[in-house]
């Protein structure tokens, strides 16, 4: 089977975000999405601290402390960009403003419930930053996870065994097989990477599957 | 005449109790009140809740509270990151009660508390763990969860440029949680990098009202006449 690597995993969401998009991106491999994002387009980050037109990072010796991402890394601000405090960045979240969210996942259940904060491990402290808001916010959620856990062990199912993030949000699940939409009618599989099988990837999914129209 | 400038980190700190509970700004890196922190440490008040975005990592701002057995609760939306391990320490042993909230819902809290609102009713969490024991409702097919407001005794503020009003401005993303909080405590105190003369920051640029101020510090204390 292909399985794709991070990189190319976030080059394949990178095809979907459109010009124009006003886009958040969660920490972790998510935030890789934006180094595919074609010159051509012009895509609008928004960072959860509190800026819009978030920029690359900053070359050595330029970094301000204060100017991070939501990951803590030192970014800058493009031309237009600007600040504002967390109360005003999560009412953009949650007001809807924001046309794509990528986030990473535990797991994603058939009717698009995430979770993404918490594990079932009690002795490990949760975090849940601004996960929850996101996930209720964004028009639409894409999530960018590898399709199994490194046992082998389905990490998209009928129903999430893990604390929820929210309740019907997925819009769009990006694995290193397949890239498979949350339908009223299901689980869609739009996408086989390489030669990958409809029956191979279902083989690798605790929820049923429809194939590609 | 209005000065709200007092000398020192430790002065400004000197009458916050035991028990207390103490908002602080910052999200990661960025804007933490990091020399009032460490005046509050030195100052030894215990049994603090701490109402924060994250937890601290290493030895230092609200990681070197929790180190020192000054904390017995935090108030956080994203406690554990690389290198949060006194946090994960205090939480294992079970010496720190975390009340973990949405990072939009926290801030959304806070401001409220500074706003006068009793309440208001967010998406964010329904159908979660975080929404359990709260009042929900079904608007127009959506829930949502009833949220209260999270006031503070004290807010420990970082701010970039204040004057003696207590006006303030601030560096990039070093604002997040800082306006609000300026607002939603009984007694907020302010660390600055720099103070002018009233009348000199643009007003345009005023960020935070001097209205929320109570005390300001600066990095350099320069003598600015009020």
């Amino acid at each position: 089977m292909l399985r794709l690597n991070p990189e190319q995993m976030a080059e394949r969401v990178a095809q979907d975000i459109p010009d124009g998009a006003y886009v958040n991106l969660g920490i972790g491999m998510p935030t890789k999405v934006s180094n595919y994002v074609s010159d051509d387009k012009q895509v609008i980050y928004h960072s959860e601290n509190g800026i819009l037109a978030v920029g690359p990072a900053p070359a050595p010796g330029e970094e301000n402390p204060n100017l991070i991402n939501a990951g803590k890394q030192y970014v800058t601000l493009l031309p237009g960009g600007c600040y504002f405090d967390n109360a005003e960045s999560f009412a953009i979240m949650r007001g809807g403003h924001l046309d794509i969210a990528v986030l990473g996942a535990f797991q994603v259940s058939a009717k698009g419930d995430l979770a993404n904060w918490a594990t079932d491990n009690d002795k490990f402290p949760p975090a849940v930053g601004g996960a929850m808001d996101l996930a209720v916010g964004a028009r639409k959620l894409f999530v960018l996870m590898r399709h199994t856990t490194r046992e082998e062990e389905p990490k998209i199912l009928d129903e999430c065994t893990y604390p929820l993030t929210g309740t019907g949000v997925v819009r769009r699940i990006f694995t290193d097989l397949a890239v498979i939409d949350v339908t009223p009618d299901g689980l869609r599989v739009v996408e086989l990477f390489g030669d990958n099988s409809f029956e191979e990837v279902q083989a690798l999914t605790g929820a049923r599957l429809l194939p590609p129209v | 005449m209005i000065d709200k400038r007092v000398a020192s980190f430790k002065e400004a700190v000197a009458d916050i109790p035991d028990g207390a509970v103490v908002m602080i700004g910052g999200f990661g890196s960025s804007g933490i009140p990091l020399k009032l922190i460490e005046a509050l440490r030195q100052h030894g008040a215990k049994r603090l809740t701490i109402i924060s975005n994250n937890a601290g990592v290493a030895e230092e701002g609200i990681a070197s509270l929790l180190r020192d057995g000054l904390v017995s609760k935090i108030v956080c939306s994203f406690p554990r990151s690389a290198g949060s391990v006194w946090f994960e320490k205090r939480f294992e042993e079970g010496s720190v009660e975390l009340e973990l909230v949405p990072q939009g819902t926290l801030s959304e809290r806070i401001r409220i508390a500074g706003a006068g609102i009793g309440g208001f009713l967010t998406p964010t969490g329904y159908g979660t763990r975080l929404a359990e024991g709260k009042e929900t409702r079904v608007i127009d097919g959506k829930g949502y969860v009833l949220e209260l407001p999270l006031p503070a005794d004290y807010a420990l503020v970082r701010a970039e440029c204040g004057d003696p009003w207590g006006n303030l401005t601030y560096n990039t993303a070093g604002r997040n949680f800082n306006p609000m909080m300026a607002s939603a405590a009984r007694v907020t105190i302010v660390e600055v990098t720099s103070v002018v003369k009233v009348g000199d920051l643009d007003p345009e640029r005023v960020v935070t009202p001097g209205i929320f101020v109570d005390r300001v510090v600066a990095e350099e204390m320069h003598h600015v006449e009020a």
